[in-house]
């Protein structure tokens, strides 16, 4: 189990490290860029999700969860290793901004792509709002046909 | 150039990697709601790039312009779904 002495033992470690490297760093520097780091893995993550995935409504709901949760966790990261500091404050008050408006913006993003005729993924099981106000679900039944870019 | 600098470095330039990725989705998107998608997310993760610059240089003006950067993102991705929803496919 991990309790907050081995945590300190292991903070304490990584202070000594860095200070044999020829760095200064204090343990909340250190805490901060391991966390800057765990955003920017969650933003690489979301961006091949991106790339990977099939219709326009995965890439969305992929890409946006991940990549809002990295940023906020990179705006978290320059708080800690900042302090409040005015670098600090403005920092996280972009992060609670964008936790606000990311996904306003997605769901403006995916019902304007179902109004305006975006198929999903043929394995797709139900589609409630198409089939209520667009008068069929909006499933592609076919094998893929060439769209109009 | 101390090891910290590289460790920052490296991950700005982790970040402008997952752009290009969603530049990529950009150029090959089949619709015009994947490129959009792209784009949206494009500007997330230039606030992102934006902070990091600013405390690796210690210019805090820098965290301003990520601030502006986030607000114009939102309305450009509110009025790009606006005109996504009036548009029909066989204009």
């Amino acid at each position: 189990m991990i309790d907050s002495t081995s945590l300190t033992a292991i903070a304490d470690t990584a202070t000594q490290v860095a200070a044999i490297a020829g760095m200064n760093l204090s343990t909340l520097d250190i805490i901060g860029y391991i966390v800057i780091a765990v955003g920017v893995l969650f933003d690489l993550l979301g961006a091949i999700g991106l790339v990977r995935l099939p219709d326009v409504y995965n890439r969305l709901q992929s890409a946006t969860k991940s990549v809002t949760l990295g940023t906020l966790g990179i705006m978290i990261g320059i708080l800690i290793v900042e302090g409040f500091t005015s670098i600090g404050i403005k920092a996280i008050i972009c992060g609670v901004f964008l936790l606000l408006t990311a996904p306003v913006s997605a769901h403006a993003l995916s019902r304007g792509s179902l109004r305006f005729g975006a198929k999903m993924w043929k394995g797709t099981v139900i589609d409630s709002y198409g089939k209520d106000k667009l008068g069929g679900p909006q499933i592609e039944t076919k094998e893929k046909k060439d769209e109009v870019a | 150039m101390s090891g910290f600098a590289v460790y920052t470095i490296g991950i700005v330039v982790v970040l402008v990697l997952a752009a290009v990725l969603c530049l990529f989705r950009i150029f090959r998107g089949p619709t015009i709601a994947d490129r959009m998608v792209g784009v949206d997310i494009m500007g997330i993760l230039f606030v992102g790039i934006t902070a990091l610059t600013g405390i690796i240089y210690k210019l805090d003006f820098l965290l301003d312009v990520a601030i502006v950067l986030a607000l114009i993102s939102f309305v450009a991705t509110i009025a790009l779904a606006k005109y996504l929803e009036r548009r029909t496919l066989d204009d």
